[in-house]
């Protein structure tokens, strides 16, 4: 029994795809309906695949840049009496500009200030008006940078500034953003579970309701590679052809996405870049192997029962 | 070509076949009868390794049958041609392509003159588009019959061939049977018909098996 289907190899699998049905193809009758629904359950299994793959990627993206960002700057916020902040400030400065792994550092101009308080207050706001603290950027140049050692010398040296290394809010999204890139994963292993629990159930009723036909074939001395193959190339096709529908479809969807730059956004971010917009040509491609061994497996249960 | 040696053979313990000693001579028109319900199908399935015996020792062309791998009995199966009262066809395919199937399973090229040649010897040139849904018994027979001898088989079991049909049907089938023996083949049919036994043994030297209380008897002049 082993020995049969030893010899039911990847070879089959391209020769399913490639070749013209021949008249060993033509052994198991049409199926009709339930071809059509085994390829749209293909199509619509990989469609689902390609929005996972790029949501996986996607997160993968922003996990990284929120991470690289997390380590390339902080912010010195510097808060002090009106009349003495411009004297904090530039105390705060020369203390930046000796810190050991720091880039120079660079204090924000009224108008860049303004504008990042724009979203909550709106354009108009008179910001001068109101006790905004000035705001230092200093890139982080080297490993030897600390954090913590900077945070003790303003303490020391600049009293009124604090140092904001951006952790307390970015570590929770990068986490998030690694979580959401795990459930990419896992749900395109799901649906790769999913279609080959159909693919199997289909094969199975597929064999179920051709019994007679295996029969007649043992009996006039068809080996089981020969029953399982015609079964095999039938449903490894349906389900490359019905993958590859719906992963074109799936990857127009994401192209039709609103592009990244116009918000920036995380939604806007979902698609694939570059040489990732091959990724999704992969699916049918695993939908093929997916549909070759879940019959293979099922014809191996199946045709064992048949003498 | 077949030989049992104290074969038996039962279902659910109950013992059908006992002690069947049997040699399939080469070349040999063989009869198998008996009443309904005697086993000559049960003898038949075990001859093409449908059923293995539970008793005894059998040998198909040299090999014991019990020993034979799946792909041993379909090659086994290759080598026999089996002929059944109600053969089933691949019902999509047209009578030409399901003629040829041995051919096609066996992985061999069909040969199309062949072809041609064989469905004009069974006279279903006519039919050879048509779908076996379509015929009538006698011509699904005969369909059966050169489904059976394609791959040019050794031995030839033709298990109630004439059931279904009408006499004059039976005799042509007979006689498509007795050719394939005078071309050297091995037949074996089982049959209860003793008119069709005594007709054709007025054309052809055949040897009359009994099966009668589960045991193998040789038949003769009480035919």
């Amino acid at each position: 029994m082993g020995t049969d289907f030893r010899a039911l190899n990847l070879r089959a699998l391209w020769q399913g795809l490639i070749r013209d049905s021949g008249p060993g193809d033509r052994i198991v009758p049409p199926t009709g309906v339930t071809a059509q629904l085994t390829l749209f359950s293909a199509g619509a299994m990989a469609f689902l695949a390609v929005f996972a793959l790029a949501l996986a990627l996607a997160t993968g993206r922003l996990a990284e840049r929120w991470s690289s960002e997390l380590a390339g700057s902080v912010t010195v916020r510097v808060s002090a009496p009106m009349g003495e902040q411009d004297a904090a400030a530039r105390a705060t400065m020369q203390v930046l500009s000796t810190t050991p792994g720091a880039g120079q550092p660079r204090l924000l101009p009224p108008d860049e200030v303004a504008g990042l308080l724009a979203p909550w207050f709106g354009p108009d706001m008179p910001v001068d008006a109101l006790p905004v603290p000035a705001l230092i950027e200093l890139p982080v140049a080297g490993d030897d940078f600390d954090a913590q050692g900077l945070r003790l010398r303003l303490e020391a040296e600049a009293p009124g500034a604090v140092l904001d290394d951006h952790t307390q809010w970015r570590r929770p999204l990068v986490t998030a953003a690694n979580r959401l890139r795990v459930l990419g994963i896992v749900s395109l292993l799901l649906i790769a579970a999913a279609s080959a629990s159909m693919i199997t159930l289909a094969a199975k009723a597929a064999l179920a309701a051709n019994g007679q036909v295996i029969r007649v074939l043992r009996l006039i001395g068809a080996r089981d590679i020969t029953i399982a193959t015609a079964f095999v190339r039938r449903f490894t096709k349906r389900a490359a052809i019905g993958a590859m529908a719906g992963t074109l479809c799936g990857m127009a969807g994401i192209a039709m996405l609103p592009g990244m730059d116009a918000a920036g956004g995380f939604l806007t971010g979902l698609g694939f870049q570059g040489w990732g917009w091959l990724l999704p040509l992969l699916i049918p491609v695993v939908a093929a192997a997916v549909g070759f061994f879940a019959t293979r497996w099922a014809a191996l249960k199946m045709l064992g029962a048949v003498r | 070509m077949i030989e049992m040696r104290d074969v038996g053979f039962g279902y659910g313990g109950t013992e059908l076949l006992s002690n069947m000693t049997l040699t399939l001579q080469s070349g040999m028109f063989h009869f198998l009868t008996g009443p309904s319900g005697s086993g000559k199908t049960t003898l038949l399935r075990l001859c093409y390794a449908d059923l293995l015996p539970t008793t005894g020792q059998m040998t198909a062309f040299g090999e014991d049958v019990r020993q034979l791998s799946r792909d041993g009995i379909a090659d086994l199966r290759r080598r026999i041609g089996v002929v059944h009262q109600d053969t089933q066809f691949l019902d999509h395919l047209p009578v030409a392509e399901n003629l040829a199937l041995p051919l096609t399973v066996a992985g061999q090229e069909v040969d199309m003159e062949a072809l041609r040649d064989l469905l004009g010897w069974v006279g279903l040139t006519q039919h050879a588009r048509a779908l076996p849904p379509s015929l009538s018994g006698g011509e699904r027979q005969r369909a059966a019959l050169a489904r059976a001898v394609i791959l040019s088989p050794d031995l030839i079991l033709a298990d109630e061939p004439t059931g279904n049909l009408d006499w004059d049907m039976s005799m042509r089938l007979m006689q498509l049977l007795i050719e394939l023996n005078k071309s050297g083949k091995t037949v074996l049919v089982a049959t209860h018909d003793l008119n069709l036994i005594r007709s054709t043994k007025a054309q052809v030297s055949a040897r009359v098996l009994r099966i009668a209380n589960g045991t193998l008897q040789l038949a003769g002049a009480d035919l």
